[in-house]
């Protein structure tokens, strides 16, 4: 831990107050496409490449606080940057840098928000994340936090004139207030009465061991509505599509991150000594999450879906990896919660890195095709090469395969997983082996659903006449892209400084470092080399240097002729597109493994139908059998003080004074 | 052991691998033939297979993609860098510390997912249902593995293929309920990976059954000899990790050449024995469904769980 003053607070007040300049610029000329995308956007990567920088340093230096000249009056705003702090907005400055890039490129005059107006909510929406991040009162974090969900909104609903989207837009709103409501009651149960609510005073106070429960189930709601944990997930598959391409990239890798620093924020800091069933509570909704995301992701045949589905996996294996930290931590097994709570931060580094080029993929091929159904793409690896072999880096990376970055999360968490039959409680014990095979089958899957998304967008022949005009992404765009694919890269490769990036964090809030873990700059070795050892670099340099030796040999023992022809596909003479596997073909499998997650609605065309039709549609059964009960609970309890409305202005302020009125009753 | 003569051996037993890795297939072929009361077409069969199909030139559909082409090289040099790592003749290599038991999985998985991809590039109905059907296998398959090379860890508290076998090594010879189930699990797992009856058939001629060489129908030449190549070596380094967790002895321990010596006829006997019995199950065996094998590898799945969970509750 470094011991110099940084000025990582202010840099990052001062890039979120630059962002809302920004923002607020775009309204000067709200129709300019020119002054958004020429000059705001690409202003915007900039300041997130500069709090990325700063960020940086204020992980390694010591915690510093700020009392603000905002907020109400007697209650100002606290701001407070440490490592945790800091290693979220280094991830929020990387990616706002590689998406705003992006961003640049791809704005195009639609018939939705203007663009001087979607400058000012993609701005607002950053800045506000990076508040979130650095707030140290529950009032200052709670308007930072209504102002993200606020902002994510209106970006949500950029193409309004859409009946799904208008619909998409108010579930997110509904589930992000019911979080928020969750979290505002989380802080008033720290607070335990005294009024303060400040970070610091929850820090001194710690309450007993209910009001600490009730805080932390609290926590997770409201976190876990936010994050997407099942079966709190919802919105977040029908929020993600809706959104412009790298609004939705942000929402995935930034936003839901916030969730994660929020539960961090919460168990292991402003809480001191969790429970040990919190952790179980937490592995086991993460594990659920997990599988249910990646086998809903591999049944979905619109692309961007299908991402939004495979970030609820992902966080579900960010959350197994925080229950692993809670477990370890409340039995004081300080060095295997470092371990599992790196494993926790790695994965939500690389998450936010290969989702973010997933998405921003999916949003070129929109552009370039204007189609988002997965039945209608293919072939695109010719068209657009530059984007292609960018999805293809972030495929691999979030199929978990090394020698990139998904791997080494993958890797240390189920080391941790594996340490853990040193518990003291043997059912836990028993946990383990069945929680480490479904994170086991969750990252095969994982491989699944991504060779379905690549092989049928990019691969292949071409499904639509349409896709022979696609066009390979713009300049701007393919930096962006670039930014991030060779982030996937180098997170994959240099595991060993990431783990030293860590080790500030996991210093802090579990007492233990894991600096051990890295063996040199070579190697990654939990506790000791002989019990497991890694290393990405040596791992890529032999594969490379293989492949690279076969290729030379073949050319150089026989010879490199190449003849094209018809394909053969076995002498069929007739083929055409449509007889490649569709994505619900290709889907089919894992539809007939997994049935009972599914709630299947079909309908199959009589036998005389001259014009037969097929449907099959396979829904999530959490939806009828949580969700539509509980709509229709809400609705017939509000249909009961109907009569209140009444339409009125006047009526509504007497409304008002009366409740004041009550309230002064119960406060004199 | 990062010295020179590390170095030395380390090449040397790549080598080794690679190169002799076609005759483990061309021994099954010889058993296969044997037990089927044929004569076989010998030992050293696959290595004219592989140098007819070198000479040959590409045909390449016109709508192949660099990926396609680019695909056999990165799956031979996984499955090459996978041959590599997995304990055969020593465990003091210095390619051991690269990589443990995850990271070999990790690897064959990569090695699976450029194979579908390829299946899927030109675009043809084999192709992509060769690819579906092959990440079908995969993605019960490869946990399941995972889940029995856990089990050794869990025995051994490591992941790391080395120390895996040193210890599993040095037991007394009983048998563990444990091993004994990831052991059912795990040869299970090998027989649907290696694209063997009863999951697959490798000699198959009906299309509509097939997994594996669905997949590659559309690679000739050298690509296609690529292929077969790393389905050889992917079967020499599911032999050589069965024999490494379920009959680890014989295995030097450090990387002096004498011991290394030794343990090459040691390793070509277990090696002979494993694939005499693999053809033994082929022919015994029929072919299932294609819609059977999601149960079968579901099964292989649990049980390696249940070899976990035994590990856990008896701790043996």
């Amino acid at each position: 831990m470094g011991i110099e003053e940084s000025g990582a607070l202010s840099a990052s007040l001062a890039a979120a107050a630059a962002w809302i300049a920004i923002g607020a610029a775009g309204l000067l000329r709200p129709a300019s496409l020119v002054l958004a995308s020429r000059v705001l956007f690409p202003a915007g990567a900039a300041v997130g490449c500069a709090l990325a920088a700063w960020a940086l340093q204020g992980v390694f230096a010591t915690p510093q606080a700020l009392v603000l000249p905002l907020g109400l009056p007697d209650l100002p705003f606290h701001a407070r940057i440490d490592a945790l702090s800091a290693f979220f907005l280094l991830l929020l400055g990387a990616v706002a840098a590689g998406v705003s890039l992006f961003a640049s490129g791809y704005l195009r005059p639609g018939q939705g928000t203007s663009p001087g107006l979607q400058c000012l909510y993609y701005h607002v929406f950053l800045a506000s994340m990076a508040l979130v991040l650095i707030a140290d009162d529950a009032y200052f974090f709670m308007v930072a936090w209504e102002t993200m969900a606020l902002a994510s909104y209106f970006l949500v609903t950029s193409e309004h004139r859409h009946e799904e989207i208008r619909r998409a837009g108010y579930l997110y709103l509904l589930m992000a207030h019911i979080g928020a409501i969750a979290i505002l009651l989380c802080f008033g149960a720290l607070q335990a009465g005294t009024g303060d609510y400040t970070f610091h005073n929850m820090r001194e106070l710690q309450p007993g061991a209910e009001v600490a429960t009730a805080a932390f189930l609290l926590a997770l709601v409201g976190f876990g509505v936010k994050a997407g944990i099942v079966p709190l997930h919802v919105w977040l598959p029908e929020a993600h599509p809706a959104a412009p391409s790298p609004v939705s990239a942000l929402m995935s890798a930034v936003m839901l991150k916030t969730a994660v620093y929020g539960m961090l924020r919460v168990s292991l800091d402003l809480i001191a000594f969790p429970l040990w069933w919190w952790g179980v509570v937490a592995l086991v909704l993460g594990l659920v999450s997990a599988l249910g995301g990646i086998v809903f992701a591999a049944v979905q045949t619109d692309m961007k879906r299908l991402l939004a589905y495979s970030s609820i996996e992902n966080i579900g294996l960010v959350f197994a990896g925080f229950g692993l930290t809670l477990i370890f931590r409340s039995f004081g097994m300080g060095t295997l919660a470092a371990l599992a709570l790196t494993a926790t931060l790695y994965h939500c580094l690389n998450h936010a890195f290969f989702k973010s080029l997933l998405f921003l993929c999916t949003g070129s091929v929109l552009h370039a095709t204007s189609e988002r159904s997965l039945g209608k793409l293919g072939g695109l690896i010719h068209r657009m090469p530059w984007v292609a072999w960018c999805a293809l880096v972030g495929s691999v990376a979030i199929a978990g395969l090394p020698p990139l970055n998904g791997f080494v999360s993958e890797w240390l968490l189920l080391q941790a997983f594996l340490l853990t039959p040193g518990l003291p409680q043997a059912y836990l014990n028993m946990l383990v082996p069945v929680a480490a095979a479904v994170v086991a089958l969750t990252a095969a899957l994982s491989g699944y659903v991504m060779v379905k998304f690549y092989g049928v967008v990019f691969l292949g022949q071409p499904r639509d006449a349409r896709l022979a005009e696609a066009h390979d992404a713009g300049a701007w765009e393919r930096t962006g892209l670039a930014w991030l694919a060779a982030m996937c890269i180098v997170l994959g490769l240099f595991p060993a400084a990431v783990i030293g990036l860590l080790d500030p964090i996991t210093r802090a809030l579990t007492g233990h470092g894991m600096a051990s873990l890295a063996q040199g700059w070579l190697f990654l070795a939990p506790l000791q080399p002989e019990r497991a050892s890694y290393s990405a670099l040596l791992f890529f340099a032999v594969t490379g240097l293989l492949v690279a030796l076969t290729w030379l040999a073949v050319r150089a023992f026989y010879h490199g002729r190449v003849r094209r022809a018809p394909p053969w596909d076995c002498g069929f003479p007739l083929q055409n597109a449509r007889m490649q596997d569709s994505a619900e073909g290709f889907g089919q499998p894992v539809r007939h493994v997994f049935e009972p997650f599914f709630r299947v609605e079909q309908s199959a065309p009589a036998p005389a139908d001259a014009r037969p039709s097929y449907t099959e549609v396979h829904d999530d059964r959490l939806w009828h059998w949580l969700y539509l009960p509980l709509a229709r609970g809400a609705d017939r309890l509000t249909g009961l003080v109907t009569f209140l409305q009444r339409g009125r202005i006047s009526v509504y302020l007497s409304y008002s004074f009366a409740t004041l009125l009550v309230l002064l009753l119960f406060v004199g | 052991m990062a010295s020179l003569q590390g170095l030395v051996a380390q090449f040397a037993v790549l080598a080794l691998t690679v190169l002799l890795a076609p005759m483990l297939t061309g021994w099954v072929n010889q058993c296969r033939a044997w037990l089927l009361n044929r004569s076989g077409p010998g030992l050293l069969q696959p290595y004219r297979v592989l140098a007819k199909l070198f000479s040959k030139e590409v045909v390449l559909a016109h709508n192949a993609s660099p990926l396609f082409r680019g695909a056999p090289y990165v799956i031979f040099g996984c499955l090459a860098l996978a041959s590599a790592i997995v304990p055969k003749i020593g465990t003091d290599l210095p390619l051991n510390a690269a990589a443990d038991a995850i990271a070999l999985v990790g690897l064959l998985a990569l090695a699976r997912l450029f194979t579908a991809l390829a299946g899927m590039d030109i675009g043809t109905a084999f192709g992509t249902l060769g690819a579906r059907r092959e990440m079908l296998v995969g993605f019960l398959a490869e946990p399941a593995l995972l889940m029995v090379l856990f089990t050794a860890s869990l025995i051994s508290g490591s992941t790391s293929l080395a120390t895996i076998v040193e210890v599993l090594a040095h037991r007394e010879f009983v048998i563990y309920p444990s091993l004994a189930f990831a052991g059912v699990a795990f040869t299970m797992v090998s027989l649907a990976e290696n694209a063997r009856i009863p999951v697959d058939n490798p000699a198959t001629h009906l299309e509509l059954t097939m997994i594996h060489e669905a997949m590659v129908l559309e690679y000739s030449g050298r690509h296609l000899a690529l292929i077969e190549w790393a389905a050889s070596l992917k079967l020499l380094v599911y032999s050589c990790i069965g024999l490494a967790l379920f009959f680890p002895f014989g295995i030097a321990e450090r990387g002096d050449w004498r011991g290394l010596l030794l343990a090459l006829p040691v390793l070509a006997l277990k090696l002979a024995a494993g694939g005499f019995l693999l053809a033994l199950i082929e022919t015994l065996c029929a072919k299932m469904r294609i819609f059977r094998a999601p149960e079968f590898l579901a099964t292989a799945f649990l049980l390696a769980v249940l070899a976990m969970l035994l590990h856990v509750l008896l701790g043996g």
